[in-house]
């Protein structure tokens, strides 16, 4: 699923090939969420749109989680694991207006 | 640590066995101890540790239904790939791989959901998919299915048999496959890429109100999405996971 | 404490290493170039890009992409380090040196913030971009910089972790206080000396 970080000469794919989406940081985002993170609505900040997490376009690779609006592309929400994958996290929402919890 | 659940911290599976199901893809199948269960749509985080303790992670679809006992992914080797080819050609059975999960629950099916289900794969994202349609089968569900699945080739339609025997004993799922770089000898079906018309013409109208899960290469996720949207289907019955780039041009 | 896990047979895509001495603490060198993006690669044409100098300066400075072609280009190699853990030594790049850019440039400022298209931004005192440190490169390996790695330029500042290598650099804000930058927004080290292992903020 997560074939992006796979490919190593990167001459031949286009960047937009590479992007997963919010159901590929699920993994890390449940350990800070404690309710189901990918069907949770979060409207931008930016330019009001809703969407469900697991809709947001998910850059960042290693560095971190960064899920953007796939309307505008603003960053709604980033996350970045200090000290290595057993870190504290370091969490910004500036650009998430609202994330709302949808039951499963 | 106390209090967390089991499927988010990692675990170790055993590796039992693996299938080979097309040239460049086998399922693997896992012991996973302490397993509650998962839906269909979930996958599981895997990581890969070297002596020196570099560390990797990757995410791959669980293409079991969720009745079944063991947990199985299903992995496309990719020429290129650090892990893919570690998990397909150097594991053996009694190896053991970490695991955390199962994870998502937006890109999830459960029976008592219902239908008509709409189901879009391009190659290895038949994975989730599978595990939907199996589980449909497990239990008897009665909610039609439509799979429209994009491959290469004939021989790399992943799970062709097991589709083609479901279909011919279930009349409520219907699968199309295209092939849209090299098709056999007689091949009567459709030879490109997913396109409107040809939702037009093998999809649940719009009117039905499928739930639609789209799988596979980024581009054809998000070109099928688009089609979906403009074709007049509800955007929140859309449901979409991104698998990257592949190993082809599907 | 039961022994920590070990993958049987795995060695990923590290190279084994004869160059160990060259590799920061950490790190591990790979084959290839990884692409690490925090936003969508943007496609600024050519007859629109410029790069500026704007902040705190007696007055910005500006140059097209026609302009940028006509200044003094260098060519250096250099070994870079992911934060990420993979490095790559002797990449070579072509580009403008930063002292070429500033020369003749009064300013107060001791930071800089540099924007790109997208929304990244880094931060790095003045003085690390200086002194024949860092370039905007728009040349790897001989050929015109690819799109995923930042081209048509980018910062190049290879002493530090590649994140302060801004992709798709546009300019420098010349700042008398230091503001942090995307990543360094987020926790990662305001600095990042991989010498040092300065990864974190706290490191």
């Amino acid at each position: 699923m997560s074939d992006a970080n796979e490919l190593t000469d990167m001459s031949d794919v286009s960047d937009e090939s590479l992007r997963l989406d919010g159901n590929a940081a699920a993994g890390m985002l449940e350990g800070i969420f404690t309710f189901e993170v990918t069907s949770a609505h979060c409207t931008c900040a930016g330019c009001g749109r809703t969407a469900p997490l697991g809709a947001l376009l998910l850059y960042g690779g290693e560095m971190g989680i960064v899920l953007r609006c796939p309307a505008c592309g603003r960053a709604e929400l980033r996350v970045a694991r200090l000290g290595g994958p057993e870190g504290q996290y370091c969490i910004d929402m500036q650009g998430m207006k609202t994330l709302r919890a949808i039951p499963a | 640590m106390a209090g967390i659940p089991a499927r988010l911290e990692w675990r170790r599976a055993s590796v039992l066995r693996h299938i080979d199901e097309t040239p460049r893809v086998k399922s693997l199948v896992l012991d996973v101890p302490g397993w509650a269960g998962h839906r269909a749509g979930q996958h599981l985080d895997v990581r890969i540790t070297a002596e020196d303790g570099y560390q990797t992670e990757r995410s791959y679809s669980i293409s079991s239904a969720p009745a079944e006992p063991q947990v199985t992914l299903t992995i496309e080797r990719l020429g290129d790939g650090e892990v893919s080819p570690y998990l397909t050609d150097v594991l053996h059975p009694g190896d053991e791989l970490e695991v955390r999960g199962p994870i998502g629950g937006w890109f999830t099916w459960r029976p008592e959901e219902g239908g008509p289900l709409l189901l879009v794969a391009g190659g290895s994202g038949i994975a989730p998919l599978m595990a939907m349609i199996r589980q449909r089968a497990a239990v008897r569900s009665p909610a039609p299915v439509c799979l429209l699945y994009s491959s290469r080739t004939y021989n790399e339609i992943i799970f062709r048999e097991e589709l083609d025997r479901s279909v011919a004993a279930d009349e409520d799922l219907m699968v199309t496959y295209t092939l849209t770089h090299s098709q056999p000898p007689g091949w009567q079906g459709y030879i490109r890429r997913i396109d409107r018309a040809m939702l037009e013409a093998v999809a649940w109208a719009p009117e039905e109100h499928p739930m639609i899960f789209v799988c596979g290469p980024t581009p054809l996720v998000e070109s099928v999405a688009t089609l979906c949207v403009g074709l007049g289907y509800s955007p929140e019955r859309i449901k979409t996971e991104r698998f990257g780039p592949t190993g082809g041009d599907i | 404490m039961s022994t920590p896990f070990v993958s049987r047979g795995f060695r990923g895509r590290r190279q084994r290493s004869d160059a160990a001495q060259r590799l920061p603490p950490g790190q591990y060198l790979v084959n290839g170039f990884p692409v690490l993006s925090a936003g969508p690669t943007p496609h600024t044409a050519l007859e629109h890009w410029d790069f500026t100098i704007i902040g705190e300066i007696d007055e910005p400075r500006r140059w097209t992409w026609d302009d940028f072609q006509q200044l003094p280009r260098e060519t250096v190699t250099k070994d870079i380090h992911c934060v990420t853990k993979w490095s790559k030594l002797d990449t070579m790049w072509t580009g403008v040196s930063l002292d070429t850019l500033l020369q003749g440039v009064t300013s107060s400022a001791h930071y800089i913030l540099a924007f790109c298209d997208g929304d990244y931004t880094t931060n790095l005192p003045l003085a690390d971009v200086t002194g024949g440190k860092a370039w905007i490169a728009y040349e790897y390996g001989g050929a015109p910089l690819a799109p995923e790695h930042g081209g048509p330029a980018r910062l190049l500042v290879p002493h530090l972790y590649f994140w302060k290598s801004a992709k798709w650099v546009r300019g420098i804000q010349l700042l008398a206080e230091d503001e942090p930058g995307f990543w360094e927004s987020l926790g990662y080290n305001n600095y990042g000396d991989p010498w040092k292992e300065e990864r974190y903020a706290g490191d």
